[in-house]
């Protein structure tokens, strides 16, 4: 459209561009003028702290040092490409990451569809719902420990009575569990908040769409495959994206369970061990780094598709 | 109805944090015994009176108990607020939070209890004592007063003592036949066998042993009497790393072998607490601990009160029995705003006073001499008894990896407690080996 009349008409374009700008400045101005305390604090919380470990990642900053710190270049990112400890911990760290945001999603989702379905009770079922993901993640985890223990255990107690279990197993202490029992409780404490966030979601979405689906014959499955799920896609996404970062960045439970259990390491509880364990806080800043890397190519692959999705 | 949500969150988790707090607590003594009173205390209070200071001390057993009851009476005395923070319960969490503290400058900690393995790592941070408690630190063992001086400051003052012993059930041993505790590692696996095969079907919760077998400090300190009293070295020996001998491959797969079967399954994961809750609770017929669970064993609502006894720890075929040498020390931080109150804070909890009211009342060890021989004391603290208290001593290596021993401890219990959860000794001693090299280089 514009390749023809422009070459007729320049001037009206010019002049409109002008116009346009003058405007379009004033108007950017005010902009900047109106996020400079955001961008101040962001700067001030985010930047500085990020900042400041990238520097001390190229430091061989120690805890209780008594020489001063010296400027190490890149050893201690060679030294990390070499440490098979901290290879274990992003293996753990995503296969802990995979399988539950996997059950997460399935479950909240199925979830979500039923609490926005309309039946008696509705809203008590929507608050009762919350209530894993409203306890607070230490003591969930306490509690789970102990629910979880062989001796005392109530899980094993109630497994054996009820010829589930043969024997009471430590799920926890014994390797080949281990994973499945912090999954499980991560799981059991987190698909909620999926859930509500799906819920959210699904609520936006026009009752006369299925109004008009039915009117047109198609069956539940179909309504659910061609108007809830396309519709739900941005829910979808923002879900996936927050739980796969808090999962990559998984502390507390891991930590409540394992304490400093070397085969049962996520990367935060690597990065912690190193720092405030060891003291090695050059080292500690170096993993910190790379763990914020790692986080970061999952955020890249999610906005792509993303991007991919609405094209 | 956010409303409604809250207030069951609440619920929820009040009956957990009670739940939670019955089931650690319960066995704690209270003192029957009151704390005593603070010598000099109007020239005390005139000087300092109305300084405020904050003590990180004790949380396992009824450690804390003693610190506040202590710290009140010393407070009503001399008019010092003592504000007392329960550090936590794993020692090697505990050294995290001093280092950071110490590492910023922070003058929020005034008076922290130091682990006897970690004077060289603090040193730097901490007030000389010498000047002002070099007298009383005359009467406490020279060897502990030894260890708390570093470049010839007095950095800690030695507060209580601490070696591992074998705790057992002396109604069960008699009931199955026998009339002595075990004397090696084999015998006692071989009674727990038998033991548990008969009481398992009576209380389905029952196992033979339980120690600290949780990847922590404690391990580190369990793990080095098993090699030491089996003939296997401690971990360094004369700068040289010695962790990878058959010797200590061969009790460490005994212990491995017997995980789920005469221990819980479960012990891997126990530090102190878990050890005597079970112990408390009947549910073990042998317990390694430290000296503090005898009261607790011994107190109301114990299971086992006067049922059990303890002897020195047994030992591995041709080795002799050991203890690793424990304990808490008190010092002052540089960064203290209050440091002559908190001096003083000092000379009261390291007296000899209240050393004989915390091994009464708290049954932990005395680290002045003279008082194993006090008549009130040695009833409230059998252990004290030379066959027991006197088993040969072993020491963690902290001399030698000095600030790396944080990092050389939690290398050996990772590595120890890879073995328990099933990974050979052989194929997990190797690698410990090198990485204790790293650190003694």
């Amino acid at each position: 459209m514009s390749t023809g009349p422009s070459v007729a008409t320049p001037v009206p374009t010019a002049r409109r561009r002008r116009r346009g700008t003058k405007l379009q400045r004033r108007q950017t101005h005010l902009a900047w003028l109106l996020l400079l305390p955001a961008l101040a604090v962001v700067a001030l919380v985010a930047m500085y702290p990020l900042g400041k470990t990238v520097y001390q990642s190229f430091t061989d900053q120690e805890f209780l040092a008594l020489q001063p710190t010296k400027w190490v270049g890149l050893q201690n990112y060679r030294d990390l490409w070499h440490d098979s400890l901290f290879r274990d911990s992003i293996w753990e760290t995503i296969k802990f990451t995979v399988i539950t945001v996997a059950f997460e999603f399935g479950l909240g989702l199925a979830i979500a569809l039923v609490v926005n379905s309309n039946f008696k009770g509705r809203g008590v079922m929507r608050a009762v719902m919350l209530v894993p993901w409203a306890i607070p993640t230490v003591v969930a985890a306490q509690m789970w420990k102990w629910m979880l223990d062989d001796t005392f255990g109530v899980v094993n107690d109630l497994g054996v009575r009820l010829h589930i279990l043969s024997h009471s197993r430590a799920w926890i202490s014994d390797p080949s569990t281990a994973l499945a029992s912090v999954c499980a409780v991560d799981i059991w404490k987190t698909t909620p908040f999926v859930a509500l966030l799906l819920l959210a979601g699904l609520q936006v979405i026009p009752q006369d769409l299925y109004e008009a689906a039915r009117v047109d014959g198609a069956s539940v499955l179909q309504q659910f495959w061609k108007i809830t799920l396309p519709l739900l896609k941005p829910a979808i996404l923002v879900t996936l994206i927050f739980r796969t970062l808090d999962a990559l960045r998984v502390f507390d439970v891991f930590y409540v369970f394992f304490g400093n259990r070397t085969d049962t390491q996520t990367m935060a509880i690597y990065d912690q061990s190193t720092i405030v364990g060891d003291g090695h806080v050059g080292y500690g800043s170096a993993v910190s780094v790379a763990i914020f890397l790692i986080i970061a190519v999952f955020v890249v692959i999610y906005v792509s598709v993303n991007r991919l999705g609405e094209e | 109805m956010v409303g409604v949500v809250s207030l069951v969150a609440l619920l929820v988790s009040l009956g957990i944090a009670t739940a939670g707090t019955s089931k650690v607590e319960k066995a704690g003594a209270p003192a029957a015994m009151k704390a005593p009173p603070v010598p000099n205390a109007a020239a005390i209070k005139a000087k300092y009176g109305g300084q405020s200071i904050t003590f990180v001390g004790d949380s396992v057993g009824g450690g804390h108990q003693r610190d506040t009851a202590l710290a009140s009476r010393f407070s009503k005395d001399t008019g010092i607020k003592v504000k007392v923070v329960p550090h936590p319960a794993a020692s090697d969490a505990s050294y995290s939070q001093l280092a950071r503290a110490f590492s910023t400058h922070s003058s929020s900690i005034d008076v922290a209890m130091i682990d006897v393995v970690w004077p060289g790592a603090f040193a730097p941070f901490l007030v000389d004592l010498k000047p002002k408690l070099g007298a009383q630190a005359k009467i406490h063992s020279a060897g502990i007063i030894q260890s708390d001086t570093v470049g010839g400051k007095l950095v800690a003052m030695p507060w209580f003592g601490d070696f591992g012993m074998l705790y057992y059930r002396t109604d069960l041993l008699k009931k199955y036949g026998y009339s002595k505790p075990p004397t090696t590692w084999q015998q006692l696996f071989s009674m727990a066998k038998k033991i548990v095969a008969g009481e398992k079907s009576s209380n389905p919760n029952f196992s033979g042993f339980v120690f600290q077998g949780n990847a922590y400090e404690g391990l580190t300190c369990d793990a080095l009497e098993w090699i030491a009293s089996s003939g296997g070295g401690s971990f360094i020996d004369n700068g040289k790393v010695t962790i990878d001998n058959p010797k200590a491959r061969a009790i460490l797969d005994l212990f491995r072998k017997n995980i789920g079967v005469t221990t819980p399954r479960g012990v891997t994961s126990y530090q102190e607490g878990e050890t005597h809750t079970a112990f408390i609770d009947g549910n073990a017929a042998f317990m390694r601990n430290w000296p503090y669970a005898y009261s607790l064993a011994q107190a109301k609502g114990s299971k086992v009160a006067g049922k059990f006894a303890v002897a020195p720890l047994p030992h591995g075929p041709g080795g002799h029995s050991v203890a690793t040498v424990g304990g808490w020390q008190l010092a002052v931080s540089k960064y203290s705003k209050h440091q002559d109150a908190a001096i003083e804070f000092v000379r009261y909890m390291t007296s000899k006073a209240v050393e004989k009211f915390d091994t009464i009342t708290n049954s932990n060890v005395p680290t002045i001499p003279s008082l194993a021989n006090d008549p009130a004391v040695r009833k409230a603290a059998p252990y004290l008894n030379p066959a027991t208290a006197n088993a040969p001593r072993v020491t963690r290596p902290s001399t030698i990896l000095g600030g790396k021993y944080n990092e050389g401890s939690k290398d050996i219990y990772q590595a120890i407690n890879r073995i328990l959860n099933g990974s050979s000794a052989s194929s997990v001693l190797p690698g410990l080996k090198s990485q204790l090299e790293r650190l003694v280089r």
